[in-house]
């Protein structure tokens, strides 16, 4: 039996259960987690019994019951007759509405203006650095009430609403597009424009073979795009047009039909994305920085333009330290959406966390209820964003 | 034996009651501060607006100073707090102030649900709209398919959704945080409208670019009875804030003024000695002094005075008594007598 003996050897003199440290570990913890749970119970519970003493309504019941008020703008319908659920949802869109466009329009110009910070034009260089100088020391809400109170007295009124031929209107009340109107056989259309984007990618990936093999790139671009409008194209003839416009037309106070982005909308975007665009455009000159100066100096060896060097060479091993700090800019962006209260914009915080709370007094629940769904809308961004890291992380080979 | 034991039952309870009643939690705390902290407007004219110099004017700071003078004989021991209609419940709640005194409508939902105990109506109000004069625009029925400007966290946004669902009318309703925003929104031609409380609306028109090139539409849609409101909990304090008011509508109905207070204290009716304090004990039972409503009288004036200083005859805007006249004369103010 020496092979036991061996064991005995090698093990840690057997000692008490309570000075394993592995053992000691996972209780310790447990007893952690046990006060924590405890803590929070405890903390939940207090409050709700002073709520109750305090003779405030308390439960999530008033989900359900009715709302009463009216939302301006919303993307699924809604009415006064719906429930504070339905309020919760509609807020809850257009907080990812604004905070999905904003960040794309930030993400655009962030780059445009970190990239130009670094051109080798004096001009373009100091231009954009005076634009993040300028535009970061100015409080966010002052850029919302500023593009909203600038916005709205030079647009014309409904009576001498600017036409574009008689289709599109630009009045203070917003702008005024056609608006498909879909009708029977139309899905083909989507089917189509979907085999195209489809077929398109599957002819970049071809092209990419081919120039590894040959050396010559077919002209996949061409190819993709024409892929991508022609197939759409046939196949709205082929189903016999099922697609028409409806057009605005002037009704009473206002246009109605066809489709209408609202002022609030666009000056609340527009504050979001230049305001946000300051913080991108460092983020995105550090991270061009931090690319060793030895990469981009051998892609010039190697007869590359800046803008090739740029694209192929440096900003993908930017991205690595672009995106954390990037990632944070876009939380950011969403929850400064929630000042668009100050010019009616029914984000989830004005309408949810605002007006429901007031007329039902659910402080507690409202909030609890609006964070968590901050908190999932920040998760689910950096869940995104890491996913994306790890694709374009290094890769040793 | 049974009745003995019910009599020592009665006497047991009546020394846990006056236990009770020997004071309030909140008059305590106040007087030991030495000021009262009142809750009110963002700035509204003739309800609660900071004048050029900075103090607080208006029948709801009125209210205000009333309790501080019927607590220190100092109108001017309030520490005010301006809230937005949204955070207004929340703040009294969570103490940040005592006594809520902001155009403020008394309805079911927040006398229930909210903790709150609403005193007095302190004005009778409605609600109502405001356009632009030549839109031709005569009546709330013109304003089909109109956009509306208001504040968040209103009876006002309530009551125009039911108004307009319940008319078949269709709108577009733009809620802001801020009534300056709402204003400034409607002044600039974002809302065919601007709705809220008719005396409000009075109020907003002094603000607005021009303010004889907007109306004041002829009809109400809904009841605002405005009062101030007091924690659910405190019983005596929510007494003391309720025959403060009452004391005021009393006077005026007495025919007691801050300027012919110190005759009336020579008077012979026995309503005016009791109000004053000349017989009777009612000022210690609030917790306060015998003069509790000369102090009010005096300091602040009575319900009449403070109406037509703030709102009425001696004021921008204008706005004729009404609804709030004494039910004497025909309105609805009507206090309960101090026996
Ligand atoms: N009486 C209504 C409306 C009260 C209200 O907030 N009115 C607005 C417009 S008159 C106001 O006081 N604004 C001034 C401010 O926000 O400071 C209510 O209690 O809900």
């Amino acid at each position: 039996m020496s092979g036991q003996d061996e064991a005995a050897a090698i093990a840690p003199p057997s000692t008490a259960f309570w000075a394993d440290p592995r053992l000691r570990g996972i209780v310790f913890q447990a007893i952690a987690l046990g006060l924590v749970v405890w803590l929070f119970w405890t903390m939940a519970s207090n409050a709700a019994d002073a709520l109750k003493r305090s003779g405030q309504a308390t439960g999530w019941s008033f989900l359900w019951n009715t709302a009463g008020f009216d939302i301006g703008f919303k993307l699924v319908p809604y009415t006064a007759r719906d429930r504070h659920i339905d309020v919760l949802v509609v807020g809850l869109l257009n907080t990812l509405l604004i905070s999905g466009l904003g960040i794309a329009l930030a993400t655009l110009l962030g780059f445009v203006i970190g990239i130009a910070r670094l051109s080798p034009n004096w001009l373009v260089s100091r231009m954009a650095a005076a634009y993040v100088e300028f535009v970061r020391n100015v409080p966010l809400l002052l850029w919302i009430l500023f593009f909203y109170l600038a916005l709205i007295p030079v647009l014309p009124p409904v009576k001498q609403a600017l036409s574009l031929g008689d289709t599109v209107f630009l009045t203070n009340r917003g702008l005024y597009m056609p608006k498909l109107h879909w009708t029977d056989g139309a899905g083909s259309i989507v089917w189509a424009l979907l085999a195209g984007i489809a077929l398109a990618v599957a002819t970049t990936i071809w092209a990419r073979r081919r120039q590894r093999a040959t050396g010559k790139r077919p002209p996949d671009l061409l190819i993709g795009f024409a892929l991508i409008v022609l197939l759409p194209v046939a196949a709205f003839f082929a189903a016999g047009a099922p697609v028409s416009l409806e057009f605005p037309t002037l009704k009473g106070f206002n246009f109605a039909g066809g489709m209408s982005i609202l002022p609030e909308l666009v000056a609340l975007l527009f504050a979001l994305t230049i305001y946000t665009a300051a913080y991108i455009g460092e983020i995105v000159r550090s991270g061009i920085e931090g690319v060793s100066k030895g990469q981009s100096e051998a892609a010039s060896a190697l007869g590359l333009s800046r803008g090739q060097r740029l694209r192929l060479v440096v900003i993908p091993q930017a991205m690595r330290i672009i995106i954390p700090p990037l990632t944070s800019q876009y939380l950011n962006l969403t929850k400064n959406s929630s000042l668009a209260a100050a010019i009616a914009f029914p984000d989830l915080v004005h309408v949810f966390a605002g007006t429901s709370l007031n007329q039902t007094g659910q402080a507690l629940e409202i909030l609890a209820i609006t964070a968590a769904i901050y908190l999932t809308i920040s998760l689910v961004t950096s869940g995104l964003m890491n996913i994306y890291n790890h694709m374009t992380r290094l890769k040793e080979r | 034996m049974k009745t003995a034991l019910s009599a020592v039952l009665i006497a047991a309870a009546a020394v846990a009651t006056a236990h009770a009643q020997s004071g309030s939690p909140t008059l305590e705390k106040v007087k030991k501060d030495g000021y009262l902290k009142c809750g009110v407007s963002d700035g509204l004219a003739g309800f609660s607006n900071p004048d050029a110099q900075g103090n607080w004017t208006g029948i709801d700071v009125d209210v205000c100073r009333a309790v501080a003078a019927a607590i220190f004989d100092d109108p001017n021991a309030v520490r005010y707090t301006a809230t937005t209609a949204k955070e207004r419940f929340t703040a009294l709640q969570s103490g940040e102030f005592d006594l809520l005194s902001r155009n403020t409508t008394i309805t079911m939902q927040r006398d229930v649900a909210l903790g709150l105990e609403f005193t007095n109506v302190t004005y009778y109000d409605g609600q109502g709209f405001i356009v632009k004069a030549g839109s031709g625009v005569a009546s709330v029925n013109d304003l089909n398919g109109a956009t509306i400007c208001t504040q968040s966290g209103t009876t006002t946004e309530l009551n125009v959704a039911d108004y307009f669902g319940s008319h078949g009318m269709q709108y577009q309703i733009l809620t802001f945080e801020k009534e300056a925003e709402a204003l400034s929104a409607y002044d600039s031609g974002r809302c065919d409208a601007y709705t809220t409380d008719q005396s409000g609306l009075y109020a907003a028109r002094l603000e607005l670019s021009d303010a004889n090139a907007n109306v004041v539409l002829p009809e109400l849609i809904s009841k605002e009875p405005l009062g101030p409101a007091v924690r659910q909990g405190d019983d005596r304090w929510e007494d003391l804030v309720r025959w403060t008011f009452y004391a005021m509508v009393n006077a005026e109905e007495l025919g007691v003024t801050s300027q012919n207070i110190d005759e009336q204290l020579n008077s012979q009716n026995p309503e005016i000695r009791r109000l004053l304090g000349i017989e009777g004990d009612f000022g210690e039972q609030l917790g306060l002094t015998k003069d509790w409503a000369v102090r009010i009288i005096r300091k602040v004036g009575n319900y009449g005075e403070i109406f037509e200083r703030n709102v009425g005859s001696g004021s921008p805007l204008q706005i004729a008594r009404g609804k709030n006249a004494l039910w004497t004369n025909g309105g609805l103010q009507y206090a309960p007598p101090i026996r």
